[in-house]
């Protein structure tokens, strides 16, 4: 890294500047006058995301390349900012689909790897530079899968347990250092990843919806928000139903 | 789903799928059996109905723009509401425009759409630079007037039939203000409009609009506009603001009675006459003077739920009055009447293989959806065929193969070459390329 002050302007950069939801957040920002910073494994895609936020927004973008599962790639991208951003978006997400994680161990490491390990490794670098900067925000898109296991999706919602899990406590350590750890807990989203469900409208968020409700959770400094809002309710009572009827019910 | 042009007839049941990674459109179009690809689906009739259907939507992607130049470098799904709400403020605007602009740039090229300008610049083909294209045998090609130029000679105009636009470079004009100078003038017959459209040859923009009930001798009775952009000679105002319109949405279908003779009379009566003076100028936003019709949300609902079909032919500039008075005669004949008349002087043709205009005038008229009005169509069909017009692909949903045929006589050869060289199983076919054997 060249300069680890801080930007002249506002800046953001989005881990997972190819998803969905990282794009709609990019764009979030990026209206309200952030400069963007897009990283992902896919250069080209990436790249053209980040042209894309700087002629429409008419803010400067920068893309890089990083493959979350490498951990010399994440190095590298750190190297590679020109300063440090304000705020770190991680919207790198891996799904499971259907039965393949619960038989084939690979795909079930890799969801927990892509969801969790790697996630918690660069997100820690951060931690550290803010801290020693006294200042920045660390947004995490979660799920409200981590709330509780479910049959459908459990391996998937054990890594974003964890990761929740591990965001709250990096809140805790962090908030003396005066940065701030947003947890973001979206429930169905209309995105590629769940293309292939058919799912009800009313409870489905567009990737535009999510980006909204982030960007308020920032600027209203909120620490866990669900998205939509009805999820914090449901979720609220989901948790609380006793295992006993739990494991019973087909969810 | 179902889907329909703007005309909403015909509509057709359809699977959709969008992408915007060129690996996944690659495999989109070898898995499949047949595709067309569309946009905004503002097209009249069906040139961009199929079972199956590329949509343009995620390839919505500004990439590159060159501030010296104006060259900018766009993913086919943008729109050029778009270009224009992002350009205008930087003092930039599309060479060229159709009258909505709730088009893609995919849309644009495909349709080679042409603008209040035709008869200065030509068409919007004319400022495209390069097309980046992905062939039907999945093949990605860059190509411009130096590079597979036949195959950019096709696809200009080419309505959707030799692959997807994924991307395209365009280039804009610069402009100073976002304001046109307006000139209204009124026109008491054909003769008197033709004369100023011959007069005012040197005017940027021009387009007139026509009073469908006048007949015999106040034929042509209307209105023409003129418009120039504005010239902000003082440099202060360098962000230039584009002012909200508020808008209108017409809400359901109407019934098929509304727009009955008398209501149509009544209109055409009252739009001419909010009018006084012989000639008016005026200051208006460039959306006002382009982009009238934009004002009101799903417009093409006045028409009724069967929907509606805009007639528009371009006949050779020696015929065009003669044209014109038997298509009206034959329009009288029928009891029918034109909610929305427009005509326009265009320039000369250009060489892309299917593009519409050519010297002459052109006439547009929408008419909703009958048996009479469709008889009434085969009858005009006659007149254009008999003084060598013909008609625009992009609001057809009708016209036979036969007529088709002989009224693109000129240059379907050429372009029957090309999709025949690119796409030999015919993969790429419309509703519309189908009766018209493309």
């Amino acid at each position: 890294m060249k300069d680890k002050k801080l930007a002249n302007k506002r800046s953001c950069l989005i881990l997972g500047g190819t998803s969905e939801i990282g794009l709609a957040i990019a764009n979030k920002f990026a209206e309200n006058g952030f400069d963007l910073i897009l990283a992902a494994r896919n250069y080209d895609e990436v790249q053209k995301n980040a042209n894309n936020i700087n002629l429409r927004f008419n803010v400067k973008t920068d893309a890089l390349k990083m493959d979350i599962l490498d951990v010399t790639s994440q190095n590298k991208l750190i190297d590679e900012l020109q300063f440090l951003p304000d705020i770190v978006v991680f919207s790198i997400g891996l799904l499971d689909k259907g039965k393949t994680a619960e038989e084939n161990f690979e795909i079930a490491k890799e969801i927990i790897d892509v969801n969790f390990t790697y996630s918690l490794n660069i997100l820690n670098k951060f931690a550290a530079l803010f801290e020693a900067r006294k200042f920045g925000a660390i947004i995490g898109i979660g799920s409200v899968a981590g709330d509780r296991g479910r049959k459908s999706n459990y391996i998937y919602g054990s890594a974003k347990a964890a990761f929740a899990t591990y965001l709250s406590g990096l809140r805790n350590r962090l908030f003396q250092s005066n940065v701030r750890v947003i947890t973001v807990k979206p429930g169905f989203v209309q995105t590629k990843m769940v293309a292939h469900l058919d799912l009800p409208k009313i409870i489905t968020a567009s990737p535009e919806k999510i980006a909204k409700d982030v960007y308020k959770a920032f600027v209203h400094k909120k620490d866990i928000v669900y998205s939509l809002k009805f999820y914090k309710l449901l979720m609220l009572i989901v948790y609380h139903i006793p295992e006993i009827l739990f494991k019973r019910i087909n969810l | 789903m179902e889907i329909s042009g703007w005309g909403n007839f015909p509509k057709i049941e359809a699977e959709m799928v969008s992408d915007a990674y060129f690996s996944n459109i690659q495999e989109i179009v070898s898995k499949s059996s047949q595709i067309i690809p569309n946009g905004l689906l503002r097209s009249y009739g069906d040139s961009a109905l199929g079972k199956f259907c590329f949509s343009s939507a995620k390839l919505n992607r500004f990439l590159l723009f060159d501030k010296e130049s104006g060259l900018l470098t766009v993913e086919s799904g943008v729109s050029l509401l778009e270009i224009n709400k992002i350009f205008i403020p930087q003092g930039w605007f599309l060479p060229v425009t159709p009258g909505t602009q709730f088009v893609t740039i995919g849309g644009a090229i495909a349709s080679d759409v042409h603008g209040k300008n035709h008869h200065k610049v030509g068409t919007f083909g004319n400022f495209v630079k390069s097309i980046k294209l992905l062939l039907p045998n999945s093949q990605i090609v860059d190509c411009n007037t130096n590079e597979d130029s036949e195959i950019f000679k096709a696809t200009i105009g080419g309505i959707g039939l030799t692959g997807i636009i994924l991307q395209a470079q365009i280039m804009l004009i610069p402009i100073t203000s976002p304001l046109i100078e307006q000139t209204t003038l009124k026109s008491e017959n054909l003769d008197e409009l033709f004369e100023n459209f011959s007069k005012y040859n040197n005017t940027t923009y021009s387009v007139a609009w026509i009073d469908t009930f006048s007949n015999n001798s106040q034929l042509g009775k209307g209105l023409l506009f003129l418009g120039e952009h504005f010239n902000a000679k003082d440099k202060e105002n360098k962000s230039i603001e584009i002012k909200k319109t508020s808008k209108i949405t017409i809400p359901f279908n109407f019934p098929s009675k509304t727009l009955n003779p008398f209501f149509l009379r009544i209109f055409n009566y009252l739009y001419y006459s909010k009018e006084f003076k012989k000639e008016k100028k005026s200051l208006v936003y460039f959306d006002k003077f382009f982009y009238p019709l934009d004002a009101i949300n799903h417009w093409n609902r006045i028409y009724g739920k069967n929907g509606f079909a805009q007639y528009q032919f371009v006949v050779p500039i020696d015929n065009s009055k003669k044209a014109i008075v038997k298509i009206y005669q034959i329009m009288r004949d029928f009891g029918q009447g034109s909610f929305l008349t427009v005509l326009k002087q265009f320039g000369d043709e250009n060489g892309f293989y299917l593009s519409f205009p050519n010297n002459g005038f052109t006439l547009a008229m929408d008419f909703a959806i009958n048996r009479k009005t469709l008889e009434m169509f085969d009858a005009f069909d006659k007149i254009i065929l008999e003084y060598g017009g013909r008609l625009y692909l992009t609001k057809d949903s009708r016209m036979s193969n036969k007529f088709f045929h002989k009224t693109y006589e000129d240059k379907i050869d050429k372009f029957k070459e090309i999709k025949s060289k690119v796409d030999s199983n015919n993969k790429f076919n419309s509703l519309q390329s189908k009766r018209l054997a493309l």
